[in-house]
């Protein structure tokens, strides 16, 4: 397993920057009530599936194709909520 | 022998990992609606009721949700790790990364039991049992906590049972082969699955605090 770790040293430093992302947005319940927190906590979470969709789940690696595929749940999702938003705002 | 069977052989394995490989980004990007509405509900009513969204997350323990967030984070550099072992052909390191894996999601599931226990006990289950304290909204937000956090642990349950299939996939006594392929695909839903709890931490956990 230890050579396992030194060969794949990329990997490991991935997971440190997740952990050290999960610890900062924790991090942010310590300071008092704030505008900037909710997004900024969103923004680690994007970030965070970022990573672990581009190095985990080998998306920097695949084709065009595959990145359509994995593009596509997000851009139905995102049309599915803007339009939800829309008439529930509109209301 | 000529090399040009062999040169074929090897093109239409490769054909048929990148399609199993797309058939599972597209069970995915369906995975991805399945979630999302629950998701959309959670932000319109957020928006709605922010007060009484805000007192519910103050409910959560947050030890147990960033535990939780730290224990998948670790179980999916594992599963990569297992993955990078299986396309190398090292079948001791991927069956060990895959022992964490199991162990790291059977934990995940045990922390979260804990916290259903507690949120039991404290007369947090929406129904008639609702006793806590606080705004007339309050069970709505646990009623999406139960509901997004439950389909999500249904769907923890089903990443150990498949982890646990890899293990009997790669024993050298049933398998003379690594599986290369299965490890990439229940790779991909692991991590998906962890994903998904990455937005779960911050709506349930943060947000309100």
């Amino acid at each position: 397993m230890k050579r396992l770790l030194r060969e794949n040293r990329d990997l490991a430093l991935v997971l440190a920057g997740l952990l050290l992302l999960l610890f900062a947005s924790a991090a942010t319940v310590l300071l008092p009530p704030a505008a900037w927190k909710s997004p900024f906590s969103l923004a680690v979470a994007v970030a965070k599936t970022a990573l672990v969709a581009a190095i985990f789940m080998r998306l920097r690696e695949h084709g065009g194709l595959t990145r359509v595929f994995a593009a596509a749940g997000v851009c139905w999702l995102a049309i599915l909520a803007v339009l939800s938003a829309a008439d529930y705002l509109t209301r | 022998m000529s090399g040009i069977p062999m040169d074929r052989a090897a093109y239409e394995a490769e054909e048929r990992a990148a399609t199993n490989r797309l058939g599972m980004w597209t069970f995915l990007a369906t995975e991805v609606m399945f979630f999302g509405g629950m998701f959309v509900a959670y932000v319109l009513y957020r928006s709605s009721y922010p007060d009484a969204f805000a007192v519910g997350s103050r409910t959560m323990e947050l030890g147990c949700g960033t535990a939780n967030t730290a224990v998948l984070l670790v179980s999916s550099f594992f599963m990569a790790l297992g993955d990078r072992a299986a396309r190398k052909g090292d079948r001791g390191a991927l069956r060990g990364c895959l022992v964490l894996v199991a162990l790291l999601g059977m934990a995940f599931l045990a922390i979260k039991g804990y916290e259903y226990a507690s949120k039991v006990d404290e007369g947090l289950i929406p129904g008639r049992g609702f006793r806590y304290p606080g705004p007339p909204q309050l069970p709505l937000f646990m009623t999406l906590y139960f509901a997004m956090t439950g389909l999500h642990a249904l769907h923890m349950i089903l990443g150990v049972c498949a982890v646990a299939w890899l293990l009997w996939r790669s024993s050298p006594r049933r398998h003379q082969s690594v599986p290369v392929e299965p490890v990439a695909i229940v790779g991909l839903y692991w991590h998906f699955v962890d994903c998904i709890w990455i937005f779960l931490y911050p709506l349930f956990y943060l947000i309100g605090r």
